[in-house]
């Protein structure tokens, strides 16, 4: 389903294609036609992705055709091996698990999967894990100390699950160990928020090194939704909240929240699938081959640091 | 999401900034008795009839916890920012000057160095009536520095929690935050030295999901609401009733997420036995730090 700010755009790729087909059709020659409609195509596609608000930015992080963990893990990764549970309760669907090969490299990799259908997504939980999702990623930065494997995680979650079974499992006590596991980590850590960035549902497998997020991905402390129901007791003030939270790359960029942006294709990376998990390859293949050098306590200083700098004061009048 | 349930339930009736008990006389939210005022707080604010915990002011927890005349402020040196330029129906700033003005103090936290029944501490007590006790920049700053300067004094750590959870004008940096007091606790942890959380009604959200819940010791007072999420949040979501009883200290001991619930008034001596139990071992004591720094790595 279209975006509704993606009609005008849809609508003529409509139209290029009525008249490729009617060309064809007829066998005459619209090139020049069909050249110039795609020019207008690429100027109106890049003008309404370049000044998109921050809630249509929040519109595309949650678009359906937007590539998910699972999409990144089979595509820029070989040899993905699942590994699944917790080992204490069970397995998680909203967290996919396991190792691969990453360029020359073995790596952990830890993802929250949303569905990309809707039998996948009540499956997965729509990506919302419960604590038994924490519990298998605690598991597998054990692995990665272990045998000295970088860790990538990939971070696409509406929030961490609010029902009464996770409340009972220690929602919040494995979100807080999961945040101080991988703060410890002894070997490079590199986060990528690919769509949703929900809470400390989100952070709570994001604390890394280094932190990527994708151009139209958001990151946020609470759901535009939820926020607008809380300080304008009306949810359907979504809208405004997004805008007053900041929560798209940029600013998180400027926020010194995320450490680089990746790029999507234009028109966003559920119209440039492939080329959206290539960038996100090479940035996470670049950031790994930065820290490779460093030292186990450089790594867990500098992740530290970068956690512990985070916030804004001024001295007290 | 964790602000909710307290902004929902309280704003809409509410005419001061905070649920404490006003006026000379009252009468028990919990078993309606006639309380006088008084009595309640020389009763550290729990009722003499029924026991049921009021939230309590900042300032009285520490004067319930710190051995008289022992405290000394490490905080109150910074003030927030409005780094998003946030407003709502009303701006960020101005929500801050009337609480900074109504509290008396920059922000939602008191933190500062103490002594617990002779123990050497450093105590943070959470401001709930302050923007809800929720963590932004500066509460994350002065949880963060309180807990390294514990551990550089070669103090144990007692955090009293009261918070609806990350602040919500601050957007993502409350978020990060969480990660920032998590960190900060490190150094008293390499140094052996006790950090215990006190969970007091109520703790939500973010605070809840960090620092609250990793305390060596983790202890609860009665009938204070703990969750990640918000009961109303949850309830929207799955649609059907609660138990009884769900995501209180009582249920959560039961679950096995806190290691007891103690009554307020026996707190302060149940801290100071814990403390020296745990120290017993191989943490250092203020003043003797060059000497167990090499035990202790």
């Amino acid at each position: 389903m279209p975006l509704p700010f993606e009609k005008p755009i849809d609508d003529l790729e409509a139209k290029i294609e009525e008249m490729r087909a009617y060309a064809s059709e007829q066998q005459i020659d619209l090139a020049d036609e069909i050249g110039r409609l795609q020019e207008r195509l690429q100027r109106l596609t890049r003008e309404t992705f370049d000044n998109l608000s921050r809630w249509q930015r929040v519109q595309v992080a949650r678009a359906s055709g937007r590539p998910t963990a699972m999409d990144y893990v089979q595509g820029a990764f070989e040899s993905f091996t699942e590994l699944h549970g917790d080992r204490t309760l069970g397995d998680d669907p909203a967290v996919v698990a396991g190792v691969a090969r990453l360029g020359e490299r073995s790596v952990v990799v830890v993802g929250q999967q949303k569905g990309r259908d809707t039998k996948e997504n009540i499956h997965r939980n729509f990506g919302m894990s419960h604590p038994s999702g924490y519990r298998k990623a605690m598991r597998m930065f054990d692995l990665a100390d272990k045998f000295r494997l970088p860790v990538v995680t990939l971070i696409d979650t509406p929030g961490a699950y609010p029902g009464i079974a996770a409340e009972e499992q220690g929602q919040a006590w494995v979100i807080a160990e999961s945040i101080r596991r991988m703060a410890r980590l002894a070997v490079p850590a590199v986060s990528v928020v690919i769509g949703e960035g929900g809470s400390g549902g989100a952070l709570g497998i994001a604390v890394a090194n280094r932190v990527l997020i994708l151009e139209n991905a958001i990151y946020s402390v609470i759901s535009p939704e939820s926020c607008a129901a809380i300080l304008w007791r009306d949810a359907a003030e979504a809208e405004k909240a997004a805008e007053a939270l900041k929560l798209t790359a940029y600013d998180l960029l400027q926020l010194g929240v995320v450490d680089r942006v990746v790029d999507e294709p234009i028109g966003g990376a559920h119209k440039g699938r492939e080329q959206t998990i290539q960038r996100v390859r090479d940035a996470v293949l670049e950031e790994l081959a930065a820290l490779s050098a460093e030292t186990p306590q450089a790594l867990q200083d500098q992740r530290r640091r970068r956690f512990r700098d985070l916030g804004r004061f001024r001295d007290a009048a | 999401m964790a602000l909710e349930r307290w902004f929902r339930r309280n704003r809409p009736t509410r005419k001061e900034d905070d649920n404490a008990p006003v006026g000379l006389w009252l009468k028990c939210e919990a078993c309606n008795a006639q309380i006088y005022r008084k009595d309640l707080v020389a009763n550290a604010y729990v009722c003499p009839e029924c026991g049921h915990h009021y939230r309590m002011p900042a300032e009285a927890r520490v004067e319930l916890l710190a051995d008289a005349g022992s405290f000394e402020p490490w905080s109150g040196a910074i003030e927030a920012e409005d780094p998003l330029e946030f407003v709502d129906t009303q701006s960020y700033p101005e929500r801050l000057d009337k609480n900074r003005q109504k509290h008396g103090r920059p922000d939602a936290v008191l933190t500062g160095a103490a002594r617990l029944d002779g123990e050497e501490i450093g105590l943070v007590v959470m401001d709930f009536f302050f923007l809800g006790g929720s963590m932004g920049s500066v509460v994350g700053e002065e949880i963060a520095r309180a807990a390294e300067r514990a551990a550089e004094e070669g103090r144990s750590l007692v955090v009293v929690t009261a918070s609806g959870g990350a602040r919500m004008q601050e957007g993502a940096l409350s978020l990060m935050q969480m990660a920032k007091t998590t960190v900060a606790l490190e150094e008293l942890s390499r140094r052996r030295l006790p950090y215990i959380s006190v969970l007091t009604d109520p703790t939500t959200g973010g605070v809840t999901a960090s620092f609250a819940t990793l305390g060596d010791v983790i202890y609860a007072e009665p009938g204070a609401l703990i969750s990640f999420a918000g009961p109303r949040v949850i309830q929207q979501t799955i649609k059907q009733e609660l138990p009884e009883g769900f995501q209180r200290s009582e249920f959560l001991l039961e679950k096995g997420m806190v290691d007891d619930v103690v009554h307020r008034k026996a707190l302060k001596d149940r801290l100071a036995v814990t403390i020296r139990l745990l120290r017993a071992g191989a943490a250092e004591q203020v003043g003797e730090r060059e000497a167990t720094r090499a035990v202790a790595l």
